[in-house]
């Protein structure tokens, strides 16, 4: 029912109607509310025209600014290339060990490097290149295929026992439970152990030191210092890719495990490679 | 005899689930259709013990049918805490991922459940609930349409229920916030255009001359999301016995439809909706009358033209073409003030009642409600700018936004309206108790300022780090060390949702004693009562 009805508190009349005892005042428009709606509005018109906005028969108006967000982002992308050009060119121009030797080149690289480390790397590397087990620590100066910048680029490139990319390095060391008798696996083990700490059984390196001379002079050297040439481990540094001690080296000359690294090469292209090792060079092991 | 029909269209309905569980191309489907079958018997057994073969009871058509309305307010506490307490437990699974139970209790299949269960079966139960409660009282008329209420309810419960365990289970047509499949669309889309004529029917037989206000609301969030959902969800099914359909979009086409409908589920069914309520209940429990008619009808107007409009500025930055970009963007700000008319009309009801935020902890929670209602609908706008949004978007900057228009706006408003209708629905004198109120009140307060203000920190930190680059160029952070970075925030934020969580488990204690017809004896908050003077 609309009757006249004025509101007692605030003294303004109402619209007269009710439902269920809810009235409505007859309050005018805030007036900072009207005009800041306006305000909104005419920016609005502004900004549509200024911008591409209105959708026309086959194509959009496109501003009076002439933006476009993929000039911007074609603009911004070429800025970047010519900031970075120089040294790219530099890069692709040169060998790994040339950039390394070059102050200002390495520094690009070493940042460029330490980016696509970040995402590509980590995972199994670590965030700090520290490594975990199966999984080489890359600040050491211990290397399975060699610590020089160009090494690091070759392995990088084409991986490691990486099936699909014919270049890659392989190495297969084979598993002695076929070949030598657990005894002996347990003399071995404790020999290897001894090169770098000590073992529980110390009658156990002298037969152990026979079989090493046997059966695995051949690619860890007589002094088990290792042989890059097949990425075969230096036994001497305290340093393990599968643990330590005799239990975890026996295990490994029993039945060793393999890991297997991505060739980068197709992933990421020579530049970007190229970045990387002498990323991985400067960390603290580069030869 | 009563609920003859309805048993036998139950028992085709389930046998027909039978089968589909029978022949299904897919196990996902057959799995699902087995919960349908279950669900059905459950409903059919129930229809079972109801039936009586005496004559129907005459029902007096003056009577406001407040049955449904009862069952809503219980399904509303009901699925607000479990969605809640799934929103806790994926906020965990973000900072603890060990916490991700495989596969059905993963963080990809419980999100969606935390979604639409907090959205569709929380928020929709308020909004079906208080719109029925409110369009017969405005209109002075029993519902509409016999026991098509009953049907609306019910229904509805069956499409959340539907919607739920197919996520579990792994359905989904990974859209956001439309994720079930097109067997559970079809039977929403039945059961929306019920809940229309529901409504439009009342309205239609009403005994006041004019319309209210808050039906208007109630009426073109109802309008708006059948279309919304039709329009988002046409695909085409791979099998009409399997789960999989495909979109009839594709592209960027389907991106803007999706956020066509995404954006317009926010403004329409979590905006319009809840400012039904709101132009309600705050009248009711203020005693006050509404602050502006003229503001209402301009408001009102302007936000259901504005908001429809503006959700290309979900897309900014990808393959959508500018000007559509732009217009989303501009769309956006011009809502700012439509969006704020409500927050004026709402807050400047309380005029003359002022002192009753201090007296009533339901007002309190209402007024919150609207002060956090006109916190995010600035912060939104705000969020559409493009400089603003490159750096926003995809961070957790937009989890917190949302989430103070959720929790603030859309739960509070709903839990003032529970707690206001309640009493009366039962017939209670009053609540069990005022105190536990301001229990409700305080914690999921606190629990929602840590939630948005740790977002806020994180999210902007975030869209800092992904886009902080090294004098050469490259950038400083890699996309896991973000992630990391993010560890601490995502404990307090869980932290924020856990005290959300205990005051509405507070409020569900609360609203249960008050069914059961308890009172709790207790002293009376300071200021409600006027001070007695002894006699001199």
């Amino acid at each position: 029912m609309s009757t006249e009805h004025i509101d007692d508190v605030s003294g303004i009349s109402t619209t007269g109607h009710e439902w269920d005892g809810i009235r409505e005042l007859n309050n005018p428009l805030p007036r900072w509310w009207v005009i800041t709606f306006y305000i909104t509005i005419a920016w609005a018109i502004g900004y549509t025209i200024a911008y591409p906005a209105w959708p026309m028969l086959s194509s959009a108006t496109s501003g009076l600014l002439g933006y476009s967000s993929r000039n911007d982002v074609k603009n911004e992308l070429a800025a970047a290339e010519l900031a970075k050009g120089k040294y790219v060119a530099a890069i692709q121009s040169k060998t790994v060990s040339e950039i390394a030797a070059d102050d200002a080149l390495r520094e690009f690289a070493v940042a460029a490097g330490g980016a696509t480390f970040k995402v590509n790397c980590v995972q199994c590397h670590g965030s700090g290149a520290q490594g975990s087990k199966g999984f080489p620590n890359l600040n050491d100066d211990d290397w399975l295929w060699g610590g020089k910048a160009d090494q690091i680029q070759q392995t990088i490139t084409h991986g490691i026992r990486f099936a699909s990319d014919p270049d890659t390095r392989i190495s297969e060391m084979p598993g002695f439970g076929d070949i030598i008798t657990p005894e002996q696996i347990t003399q071995v083990s404790a020999y290897v152990a001894s090169l770098s700490g000590k073992v529980q059984d110390a009658s156990l390196i002298e037969p152990g030191a026979k079989v090493f001379a046997e059966n695995c002079v051949a690619c860890h050297g007589a002094n088990a210092k290792g042989n890059r040439e097949f990425g075969a481990p230096d036994l001497t540094d305290a340093i393990w890719l599968y643990g330590s001690g005799e239990a975890a080296i026996a295990a490994q000359v029993r039945a060793p495990k393999h890991g297997v690294m991505p060739a980068w090469i197709d992933r990421l292209g020579e530049t970007k490679v190229k970045e990387l090792a002498v990323y991985v060079h400067s960390l603290g092991g580069g030869e | 005899m009563k609920f003859g029909t309805e048993t036998v269209a139950l028992s085709l309905f389930a046998f027909a689930a039978l089968v589909a569980a029978g022949f299904g191309v897919d196990e996902p489907f057959r799995q699902h259709m087995w919960v349908l079958f279950i669900v059905l018997l459950g409903f059919i057994a129930i229809l079972l013990r109801k039936t009586s073969f005496a004559p129907a009871a005459r029902i007096d058509p003056s009577a406001y049918m407040d049955g449904p309305i009862r069952y809503g307010a219980i399904a509303t506490m009901f699925w607000g805490v479990v969605g809640m307490l799934v929103g806790v437990v994926i906020a965990l699974q973000l900072a603890y991922p060990d916490l991700n139970i495989q596969p059905w209790f993963n963080f990809g299949r419980l999100r969606p459940l935390h979604t639409s269960g907090v959205v569709f079966a929380f928020g929709g139960n308020a909004l079906l609930c208080t719109s029925m409660y409110v369009v017969q009282r405005t209109c002075r008329a029993r519902l509409f349409g016999g026991n098509l209420a009953w049907f609306v309810f019910w229904g509805y419960q069956l499409f959340i229920v539907m919607a739920a365990t197919g996520y579990l289970l792994g359905i989904t047509e990974s859209r956001e916030y439309a994720e079930p499949e097109w067997y559970v669309d079809i039977w929403l889309t039945i059961v929306w255009v019920a809940y229309l004529l529901l409504f439009l029917g009342t309205i239609l037989k009403r005994k006041e001359p004019h319309i209210y206000v808050a039906n208007w609301f109630y009426l073109s969030f109802i309008v708006t999301i059948a279309m919304l959902h039709v329009v988002n969800n046409l695909s085409m099914p791979a099998s009409f016995l399997g789960s999989k359909s495909y979109s009839a979009f594709s592209g960027v086409q389907d991106a803007l439809t999706q956020w066509w409908y995404g954006h317009n589920a926010v403004g329409f069914f979590l905006t319009a909706g809840f400012l039904g309520m709101m132009y309600y209940f705050v009248p009711k429990q203020a005693n006050r009358p509404v602050y502006s008619y003229r503001l209402s009808i301009i408001h009102f107007w302007a936000l259901i033209f504005l908001y429809i409009w503006a959700g290309p500025h979900h897309l900014h930055y990808t393959a959508l073409p500018d000007w559509a970009q732009t217009l989303g963007m501009v769309f956006s700000i011009m809502l700012w003030m439509p969006s704020w008319g409500g927050m004026i009309n709402g807050l400047m009801t309380l005029s003359g009642a002022w002192d009753k935020i201090r007296t009533d902890p339901i007002i309190r929670m209402m007024v919150i409600a609207i002060a956090f209602y006109g916190m995010s609908t600035f912060e939104g706008p705000m969020m559409s700018i493009k400089s603003v949004n490159s750096l926003s978007h995809y961070t957790d900057w937009t989890i917190g936004h949302v989430h103070s228009g959720a929790l603030g706006w859309v739960g509070m408003i709903s839990f003032g309206a529970i707690y206001y209708m309640v009493p009366k629905l039962w017939n209670r004198e009053r609540l069990y108790s005022l105190r536990l109120v301001t229990w409700h009140f305080w914690l999921a307060t606190l629990g929602i300022v840590v939630y948005a203000a740790v977002m806020w920190v994180s999210g902007i930190m975030q869209g800092l780090m992904w886009r902080e680059y090294d004098e050469q160029g490259f950038l400083v952070y890699s996309f896991a060390e973000t992630v990391a970075a993010m560890h601490p925030y995502y404990v307090m934020r869980a932290i924020g949702g856990a005290m959300y969580l205990s005051g509405a488990l507070i409020m569900a204690w609360n609203i249960t004693m008050t069914i059961l017809g308890h009172q709790r004896q207790e002293q009376p908050l300071p200021g409600s009562v006027p001070a007695l003077q002894p006699a001199q």
